[in-house]
């Protein structure tokens, strides 16, 4: 089984990157581009039964810095 | 005062840290970071600057998952001393042992160069050799130096006196111009600029000098 985690940057907490993003955006002509938010999103190859808790538990433990980072998982 | 310095894959400060420390009269050892603990006697943990596990997933994060991490936290409980630099600060906030987190540059480029930080409290082993409002002149080197915490945990430090050093001119976007900070027992030192760097006359000046000064001061004392 597999899951994928999304880890993004909280609400609120300025993304540098998606800010360099957005900006590259406008230079090319694309317009009307308010705002982006860059993230990460991480595959996890699992052994059967392993459970979305345990997904959770790896997030806060590592996959995510829950100062600045929210995490979804996605069981599949 | 008896000194470890802990080497990651990857730490590239850990004998800039060893050469300070012992210029300031420190028994050291180098520490390895699959080491499980520390000898008994080690009054301060320093983790160097550096590219931990080539930054991957973010600064710092596999490095304090790494048993000697687990082992420095122990050393932190007991009220033990430790002082992060550069990745080390970024060690420190993944652990937990200080608060915050450290993002990516506002301006998102590297930055290697000398920077002037105020002194914002003397209250410290880390700071009794400056007076509060002294500029020193450390240099920075890094790309993930942009201090952010929440405004509760901000109002904490600020309230407690636990800001020891700001940038007089914030290179990074860094939150208040946070440079460095203390734990809340002020026995946890974490700074983006290197202290280490600035201990010999003949490359990038002595402003350092005195923090690794008092530190040992401390212990002299003691």
């Amino acid at each position: 089984m597999k899951a994928r985690v999304h880890v993004m940057l909280k609400n609120g907490v300025l993304d540098p990157q998606g800010e360099a993003v957005r900006h590259a955006l406008g230079t090319l002509g694309f317009e009307g581009v308010s705002g982006v938010r860059q993230g990460k999103v991480i595959e996890l190859d699992l052994a059967d039964g392993t459970t979305e808790d345990t997904v959770k538990d790896m997030c806060e433990k590592l996959l995510a810095n829950t100062v600045i980072e929210s995490y979804q998982v996605e069981m599949l | 005062m008896r000194a470890a310095v802990i080497v990651f894959p990857g730490s590239n400060c850990d004998r800039d840290m060893a050469v300070a420390l012992k210029a300031a009269g420190a028994d050291v050892t180098m520490v390895w970071h699959k080491d499980a603990a520390l000898s008994d006697n080690v009054d301060l943990v320093a983790v160097p600057g550096g590219f931990s596990f080539g930054d991957y997933l973010r600064c710092g994060a596999i490095a304090a998952q790494s048993p000697i991490c687990k082992a420095l936290v122990a050393h932190v409980e007991r009220g033990g001393y430790a002082l992060g630099v550069c990745n080390g600060f970024q060690v420190l906030t993944e652990t937990g042992l200080l608060p915050g987190a450290l993002m990516r540059n506002a301006g998102l480029k590297f930055i290697c160069k000398t920077v002037d930080l105020k002194v914002e409290t003397s209250v410290s082993a880390f700071t009794e050799g400056y007076n509060a409002g002294d500029i020193v002149g450390f240099p920075v080197a890094h790309h993930d130096g942009n201090y952010t915490a929440d405004a509760e945990t901000l109002a904490t430090l600020e309230g407690e006196d636990r800001i020891a050093f700001r940038y007089t001119d914030n290179p990074n976007g860094s939150l208040a111009d946070i440079a460095g900070l203390l734990s809340e027992n002020r026995r946890v030192l974490g700074l983006m600029p290197h202290p280490e760097r600035a201990v010999d006359a003949g490359h990038g000046g002595t402003d350092g000098q005195a923090l690794f000064r008092g530190l040992l001061g401390q212990f002299a004392q003691a």
